[in-house]
């Protein structure tokens, strides 16, 4: 056995602290080495190369680099290995700068703390198997959760390049909030007009399949071999049968507020099509409003339906899909203008929040684009549009939601041009950063919109003495003058902010993936992979990453798309060799290891009576190989042989070094 | 349940209406109050503007003073309310203040230790730990028909801690009003300040958020403003004259305390409650409750068609305790 | 903050207090000069003056008269979206302005007179406050206060003598010892020179 080990300096992130030098004279006379040597950047090609020519001409068998951590470059120097001819498994990383020279300053403790773990990973090294990884293909299919701008892009995509979708969406038709807008900044584009093509397209394509009014109960599975149970609810309609003519609708006797698409600032009724471009065209029940489920009566929609599609015995389905790989694309909830009292809303009719308001300049929209107050009649003389509700505030949510300025711009906008009414704008700072936005900002400057730099103190329906009656009265510092005003506005706009879905800690666990404090997905790498999780085959684009605007987003879902389809093309992927394995002769067949398996990789072979283990579907977490009882089950790479050789081989050192 | 109990200064005699009332609405609901033996005054807002380590230990002093076996003490006054629960907090959070408080009150053979004391409203007690179901249970003469404003003021919300009130809009008082049988006025000052001690450091200030306050109220067609702090009843009474005739106004907003009310309701006598030391006379209210029952409605009262057009209104939460 | 010789900046006394360092994270956002009943009175408001204060202007800070129009409504604190402790930085702002003698007399008028009437009597004496403080402050409005001083009188709502608290002796040793330590402190913390 000949071990090589090798000390990185890496720059002088490890060498700043540790004496590298002096951890590689000591590495040299440990049991089993047999060439130590110290290099400042040892991932680079050159370090590399010290590794393959001392395999090639000295015959190291064994090889230890010390440095960072395995998450940056286990691969890389298992790479090194293969390619000089040793087996990738018969290398091990000692981690001497995240776990020693970033967390010390004592520098003579550092470095013999840096040689222990430098002597367990050469004692581990020596009792190292040479392991192969099988390979696994991938299965093309993939599944895209979410059915807005992100998961449609992304479902496109990947359509398009010839390979199959399942697309699921919660709501009963695609769009998501893109479709509950108006005109789109910066450029006021209709959104709807721009959305509908790519709805109809996602709708209508061969290769996707589209599960509206759907939802993902449960996944299993890894990179390449996902399994997923999906739910479609039941709509009690028909949808072989239905025509989406709409009749049910016309005459369904019960209205009820629509809190998703119109807000709440609309109605719909309880058989219902979100909006007239829904896709797919099928209406759905809502059970909780229909008189016929919570009474038995009515069934207005039955006797109406030509086709006779309404069918209230249906039941929902459950769909066991297939993937090869998944995109979350949820999308995000508004924050709740409610848990600030001090701006009224639900309480002064005319405080809006921004969906809201959307809905209400959208001509489709409950005011047919009419810009006016709740009494639905008339038009206001005065707007004020509040910024940051709910962002930048340690109160609430601490981070800005990027897109409110340029929303709040572009309704001060609509309100100009639909209401020609007067305007204020109350902002701390104006983040406009995007392409042709700073633009759009001078624009708004133009037209002669009033901006008041100071976040809004209160919003009230109570005059002071000489105020006029009437009001809402914005109470506000105007920051740029120094003094405090109150002013007087018909109709107040709460540029609420963006937040993480609901149950997006729930959605993060059913998928294997982890959310920030907040609830946002979290990335790989914040600036080097944003659409990867650190869930192999799992990944993330839109708004349910973080809050942002609509090109960002559609990038996102191509970025993903583009991600899922290099998987694809690839065709397989290498699967973990550091399996568990069952040493049949000692299973008793008590399927504690089975019940304990994050990732169903047990199965029990009842002729046998023993546990057996699917090594393609195997992560190599170790569960069961704790928690079997009769000590079966071990797991290559981390058998108790390795473990103890790691743990003697610190110990040692420091008992030797104190 | 038995309480340590501190009037302040201004129950002596400026608020004896809230003091009379507060014992007398303890003793119907068999809670015990035990007077601090000796205390001294808080210090307002005064002593903290000019000396913060003298202004806590005057504070210390009547925590020290909290007789061993009693674990709450109840103030009515919202300013010694917060000044005493501000005090018993910064002791337990600062260990120097402590020292140094400590120190202090050595020299009267004094002592306090942090976390011995719980400091509570008056208005908290009654509602937390008596509660609404138990206060129903000895109403006498609900006060039908009255719209009352009620009005928190700012140190009963503000600055608080985990757990209290909504800082911008609590909702405790208005439900002890209404179940005490009236109609809460909803308010959108309801915890807005009545400018504290302005009218004495510059009176206009002072006018304007008090007449700010009486205005609103009255164009609501509230019937009285309901307080628990002797310092917003005294501006909004007592300088609502002087208000008006800043503005030349004529308003005339009775404002009285919760527990005048709730001893009302509880058929106590108003003299007994304290009414007539108010300066806008109360007795609208008296004469209001005194008057028959309305004959019921010969046909009910159609609800007002809702337009076709108006836009729904989004529900409202429960802010009480939210954030 | 301090420079090199160390010599203690009026930021470095606002940071004194517990939370008051959070000062250098204010976004200049003005919900506290939004909120403050008695905003549209002060020189400053609430924003402006920690705006001096981070740029180092400390005369006008402590002459401005900002923190005595403070009503501690306490609307700052719990709307500020940084959560600096406005309210307590305004009290320590009293507390540097009157122990540097940086005071219009009249600011603390008020106050010394109410702490006069405790230090004397060991409860606040409203007859004796009132007319101190308007005889020797505000001599004119004196005569308009008298309306009012009768119908407290009338409605038994003042006082005509003082109550004095049993251990006034007490009281008086513990404030004496409290005054003592507190300058102290303020020497060690660079409030006090």
């Amino acid at each position: 056995m000949k071990t090589g080990v090798y000390i990185c300096h890496c720059g002088s992130n490890i060498a700043g602290t540790v004496d590298c030098a002096e951890v590689a004279r000591w590495a040299g006379e440990l049991e089993n080495v047999a060439v130590s040597r110290d290099y400042k950047f040892m991932c680079s090609s050159t370090g590399q190369e010290l590794i393959e020519k001392d395999i090639q001409e000295l015959g190291v068998d064994r090889v230890v680099v010390a440095s960072c951590s395995p998450h940056m470059h286990e691969p890389t120097f298992r790479g090194a290995c293969e390619r000089a001819g040793v087996n990738p498994y018969m290398f091990e990383m000692a981690n001497i700068r995240e776990h020693c020279s970033w967390v010390h300053t004592d520098k003579d403790e550092a470095t013999k703390k840096a040689k222990a773990l430098v002597a367990a990973a050469v004692g581990r090294v020596a009792r190292h198997q040479p392991l192969t990884e099988k390979r696994a293909p991938v299965n093309k299919n993939t599944l895209v959760v979410g059915g807005g701008v992100a998961g449609i892009q992304a479902a496109l995509e990947i359509a398009n390049a010839g390979y199959h979708v399942y697309l699921v969406e919660r709501e009963p038709s695609l769009g998501g909030h893109m479709a509950q807008l108006d005109k789109t900044f910066p450029t006021l584009d209709c959104s709807a007009c721009i959305l509908t093509p790519r709805i109809f397209d996602a709708g209508n394509h061969p290769n996707i399949t589209l599960l509206s009014y759907s939802e993902v109960e449960k996944v299993s599975g890894y990179i390449g071999n996902f399994r997923a149970t999906i739910r479609k609810k039941a709509r009690y309609v028909n949808e072989e049968l239905c025509t989406g003519c709409g009749v049910c609708q016309e005459k369904c006797p019960k209205q009820v507020v629509d809190e998703v698409f119109e807000a709440g600032l609309g109605y719909r009724k309880a058989i219902y099509r979100p909006f007239p471009q829904a896709v797919p065209k099928y209406p759905v029940i809502d059970r909780v409003d229909c008189t016929f489920f919570q009474k038995g009566t009515c069934k207005a929609c039955q006797k109406f339906c030509p086709t006779g599609a309404i069918d209230f015995n249906q039941q929902d389905t459950l769909l066991q899909v297939e993937i090869g790989n998944i995109i979350l694309a949820t999308g995000y909830d508004l924050f709740d203008a409610r848990r600030i009292p001090q701006y009224g809303y639900s309480r002064f009719p005319n405080v809006f929040t921004s969906l809201e308001f959307e809905r209400m300049t959208n001509a489709a929209g409950p005011t047919e684009g009419k810009v006016v107050l709740r009494d639905g009649v008339t038009t206001p003389k005065t707007v004020g549009i509040v910024h940051c509700v709910g962002s930048r505030d340690l109160n609430y949510n601490e981070y800005c939601s990027k897109v409110c300025c340029m929303y709040s711009l572009k309704f001060a906008h609509m309100v100009h041009e639909k209401a020609h009414a007067e305007v204020y704008n109350f902002y701390i700072d104006m983040r406009t950063p995007g392409k042709g936005y700073e633009e759009f900002y001078h624009r708004l400057m133009d037209e002669g919109n009033h901006f008041v730099r100071g976040r809004v103190a209160s919003i009230a329906e109570a005059t002071r003495y000489g105020e006029p009656e009437g009001k809402l009265i914005v109470q506000v510092e105007d920051t740029l003058i120094g003094e405090q005003r109150r002013i007087p506005v018909d109709m107040v706009i709460l540029s609420a902010g963006l937040e993480p879905r609901h149950d997006a800690q729930a959605i993060a666990r059913r998928f294997g993936i982890s959310c920030s404090r907040e609830g946002w997905f979290i990335e790989k790498h914040p600036k080097l992979d944003p659409v990867a999780t650190m869930t192999d085959g799992v990944f993330i684009a839109g708004c349910a990453q973080g809050p942002r605007d609509i090109p960002e987003t559609v990038a996102q879902g191509a970025a993903a798309a583009a991600r899922v389809l290099s998987i694809i093309d690839k065709g397989e992927v290498l699967v973990e060799a550091a399996t568990a394995i069952v040493a049949e002769m000692n299973c008793t067949g008590c399927q504690q290891c089975i019940s304990t398996c994050p990732y169903t990789a047990i199965e029990y072979l009842a002729d046998k009576q023993k546990a057996h283990v699917i090594e393609a579907l195997c992560k190599g977490c170790g569960t069961c190989t704790a928690a079997c009882p009769s000590k079966s089950i071990s797991l290559r790479h981390f058998d108790d042989g390795q473990l103890l050789a790691e743990m003697f081989g610190a110990m040692e050192a420091m008992f030797e070094l104190a | 349940m038995k309480y340590a109990y501190y009037p302040g200064c201004s129950l002596e005699k400026n608020a004896a209406a809230y003091g009379d009332s507060f014992k007398a609405v303890t003793d119907v609901l068999s809670q015990e109050l035990v007077e601090l033996e000796d205390w001294n005054c808080c210090g307002a807002t005064e002593y903290f503007s000019l000396d913060p380590l003298p202004a806590y230990a005057l504070l210390a002093r009547n925590l020290a003073l909290v007789p061993p076996g009693l674990t709450d003490l109840v103030a009515p006054c919202s300013a010694c309310y917060l000044n005493l629960y501000k005090t018993e907090h910064h002791l337990a959070e600062r260990p120097q203040l402590n020292s140094d408080v400590n120190a202090a009150l050595a020299e009267a053979h004094l002592s306090y230790k942090p976390g011995t004391v719980r400091v509570r409203h008056a208005l908290d007690i009654l509602v937390e730990d008596v509660g609404y179901a138990e206060i129903a249970l000895h109403i006498k003469q609900p006060l039908r028909g009255l719209r009352l404003v009620p009005y928190y003021g700012c140190f009963f919300v503000r600055p608080g801690g985990l757990g209290s009130h909504n800082p911008e809009y609590p909702d405790v008082l208005d439900r002890l009003l209404e179940t005490l049988g009236a109609t809460t006025v909803d308010f959108p000052l309801k915890a807005a300040c009545c400018g504290g001690h302005m009218p004495q450091i510059n009176p206009e200030t002072a006018y304007g958020l008090i007449y700010e306050l009486i205005a609103t109220a009255a164009s609501r067609e509230a019937d009285a403003i309901i307080t628990l702090c002797p310092m917003c009843q005294l501006n909004l009474d007592v300088y609502q004259a002087q208000a008006n005739d800043h503005f030349g106004t004529h308003h005339s907003m009775p404002v009285l305390y919760f527990t005048q009310v709730m001893g009302l309701a509880f058929g106590l006598s108003p003299q007994a409650m304290g009414f007539g030391q108010e300066f806008i006379s109360a007795q609208s209210i008296l004469d209001k409750l005194a008057a028959p029952p309305p004959p019921p409605e010969e046909e009910p009262k159609k609800k007002p068609q809702r337009s076709k057009k108006a836009l729904p209104m989004p529900r409202k939460i429960e802010t009480g305790q939210v954030r | 903050m301090a420079n090199e010789q160390h010599e203690v900046t009026l930021y470095d006394q606002v940071a004194a207090i517990p939370g008051g360092e959070r000062l250098k994270s204010c976004l200049q956002c003005g919900t506290c000069g939004g909120s403050c009943p008695s905003g549209p009175d002060m020189d400053h408001t609430p924003r402006d003056i920690f705006a001096m204060i981070l740029a180092g202007k400390r005369e006008e800070v402590l002459k401005s008269n900002t923190f005595w129009y403070c009503v501690s409504c306490y609307y700052c604190t719990v709307r500020c979206p940084q959560q600096i402790p406005i309210t307590a930085i305004m009290y320590q702002l009293k507390h540097i302005a009157a122990g540097n003698k940086a005071y219009s007399a009249e600011a603390t008028a008020f106050s010394q007179t109410f702490i006069n009437m405790v230090e004397n009597f060991g409860r606040g004496f409203e007859l004796g406050l009132a007319t101190q403080f308007y005889l020797l402050n505000r001599p004119l409005a004196a005569v308009g206060m008298m309306p009012m001083a009768l119908g407290m009188l009338t409605r038994g709502r003042m006082a005509l003598l003082p109550t004095r608290i049993k251990d006034l002796n007490g009281l008086r040793a513990i404030l004496r010892k409290a005054k003592q330590i507190a300058r102290q402190r303020d020497l060690e913390a660079g409030v006090r020179a």
